[in-house]
């Protein structure tokens, strides 16, 4: 069964999977660009064991999706997929995977940008950072999708 | 009339559960669910001015209505990634 473009898992991710549905294989697309989140080490001089992801699953799958549609919009000619795992997570394993494809690399990068820059801010996941002495949760951005300030902020980091 | 409310990540361990069924007196607004909710459990209070909240899993707004057997969701600033 073919990967979905999108998708919110507890399993290892998988970039060879997500890149064989993503790009055309034929060669309608010159340009496939992959952005790789891992577990860092340290956060913020914490000395990082693990991290534990959880998700509003379906609010969750609902903004990817939404990222997928708004990079339509953005780079009509991008193709888009996105899966971000959940559960427990060790140091160096990934987190998200992104992976865009295009006939030129100029639009399959700015689409890559923009979604990891707009997950971060709509997308209903929260990191639970268990550290050498203690555990917290990270919290970021507060999510509105309406928040055209925050979008725009999105497509400017990518197209920069 | 009854609703679910479901909390995520510091709300839902503040709370100590990550699902309740509430009792609201109807016609009630999201607003009026976290007000209940905050009344006891006043610990979640402090989120009022970052979190979102999401009705039957679509983003909304605290001034919107819900209805008997409607999903609430609070969520606290997100930091996926």
């Amino acid at each position: 069964m073919p990967a979905p473009l999108v998708a919110v898992t507890r399993d290892p991710l998988s970039l060879d999977a997500l890149t064989a549905v993503v790009a055309d294989g034929a060669g309608a697309d010159g340009a496939v660009t992959s952005f790789t989140g891992l577990v860092r080490q340290s956060n913020l001089g914490r000395k990082v064991a693990f991290l534990e992801y959880e998700a509003y699953e379906a609010l969750a799958v609902k903004g990817l999706q939404r990222i997928v549609d708004e990079v339509k919009t953005n780079w009509p000619s991008a193709k888009l997929g996105v899966h971000h795992r959940i559960g427990r997570l060790a140091l160096g394993e990934a987190s998200i995977i992104i992976v865009a494809a295009s006939p030129h690399r100029g639009d399959a990068f700015s689409a890559c940008r923009y979604t990891i820059e707009r997950v971060k801010q709509i997308v209903p996941i929260w990191k639970h950072e268990h550290f050498d002495g203690g555990d917290v949760w990270l919290e970021g951005a507060t999510a509105d999708p309406d928040d055209e300030t925050a979008r725009q902020t999105a497509y400017r980091i990518a197209c920069a | 009339m009854r609703v679910t409310v479901r909390l995520f990540a510091r709300l839902r361990d503040l709370a100590g559960a990550g699902e309740m069924v509430r009792e609201v007196p109807a016609p009630a607004t999201i607003e009026q669910v976290w007000r209940s909710l905050v009344k006891d459990m006043p610990a979640l209070g402090d989120y009022e001015r970052t979190m979102s909240v999401a009705l039957n899993t679509d983003y909304s707004r605290m001034t919107a209505a819900v209805k008997d057997g409607d999903e609430v969701a609070f969520l606290p600033p997100v930091s996926g990634g």
